[in-house]
């Protein structure tokens, strides 16, 4: 969850005080940031994305119908313009669909590693960080939009649905797929990089 | 194993819920019984759930905004006045 709202007036914030805006984004401005910078992996992109969020913030405050959390209105912003130029970097489509539920990520072998019980300097070393970090990137757009917010931003299930605009259900089943993925690439890497018996059947 | 096999693959898609502990009460207490027989499945659960926590680890580690990155946001939204103090 994002934690308790310093007291910010809505109201300032509507009629454009500066001060309440500034206020704002010392606020939000690093989550934004770390949220850009996850979906798209790249610290310039991330930068223009916390720009341009901040941009349209003030623009449209004015309007803002406070259906949602002002946290959360700014997430959908920000998540909207990484994926917008993940879309321009790819130069093509993205999907925020849910990916085909047969395809071959899910025919691929259980790993079955025992690898949880490692001591942490082995699980959290920085060559293992710079793995979770490449994991992540090689979600689909869909499923790691989901991991983000909810296992790394810290999200509810409801606050994602919100800002993907996508039902509570799908939320739930997008962050299980991600998950196992996650867990299936962790176990090849933990299996290979120490050695560990491989009961994958 | 081979006995458990397809329900192993049923549980899979269940697994992240109970691990949040969103799921119905029923349901777990199914899980659990498949659990207490399946070695493979333990394992699973266990790196799942180890899974998430390197995550939830991963990303409190990481660092604020950075200096440079907050002055400049600053500055593009015409607020360098507030620069100062916070942050």
């Amino acid at each position: 969850m994002i934690k308790a709202d310093l007291p910010l007036s809505l109201e300032a914030l509507k009629r454009g005080d500066r001060a309440e805006f500034a206020r704002m984004v010392e606020r939000y401005g690093a989550y934004i940031y770390r949220l850009a910078l996850r979906i798209l992996g790249n610290p310039q992109d991330a930068e223009d994305v916390l720009q341009e969020t901040f941009l349209k913030a003030f623009r449209h405050l004015p309007s803002f119908d406070g259906r949602s959390s002002l946290a959360t209105w700014l997430y959908r912003i920000a998540t909207n313009e990484a994926l917008m130029l993940l879309r321009k970097e790819k130069e093509g489509f993205v999907s925020l669909d849910e990916p085909n539920s047969d395809n071959e990520e899910d025919q691929e072998p259980l790993q079955i590693v025992d690898w949880c019980c490692l001591p942490e300097e082995m699980l959290m070393n920085a060559e293992s960080k710079k793995m979770l970090e490449q994991a992540i990137a090689r979600l689909s757009p869909a499923l790691r939009v989901v991991v983000i917010l909810r296992d790394l931003q810290g999200l509810s299930t409801r606050e994602t649905s919100q800002i993907l605009q996508i039902s509570e259900e799908a939320v739930k089943t997008r962050l299980s797929r991600a998950r196992l993925q996650l867990r299936q690439w962790l176990s090849e890497y933990f299996q290979k990089q120490y050695g560990l018996e491989n009961l994958t059947q | 194993m081979t006995a458990h096999r397809p329900s192993c693959r049923e549980m899979l898609s269940a697994l992240s819920e109970y691990l949040d502990g969103e799921l119905a009460s029923e349901l777990c207490a199914a899980i659990e019984v498949h659990l207490a027989e399946c070695k493979n499945c333990r394992i699973v659960v266990d790196t799942l759930r180890k899974t998430i926590t390197l995550y939830h680890q991963y990303a409190e580690e990481e660092a604020s905004l950075p200096q440079e990155v907050r002055y400049r946001l600053f500055k593009r939204l015409n607020l360098e006045d507030f620069l100062e103090g916070a942050g």
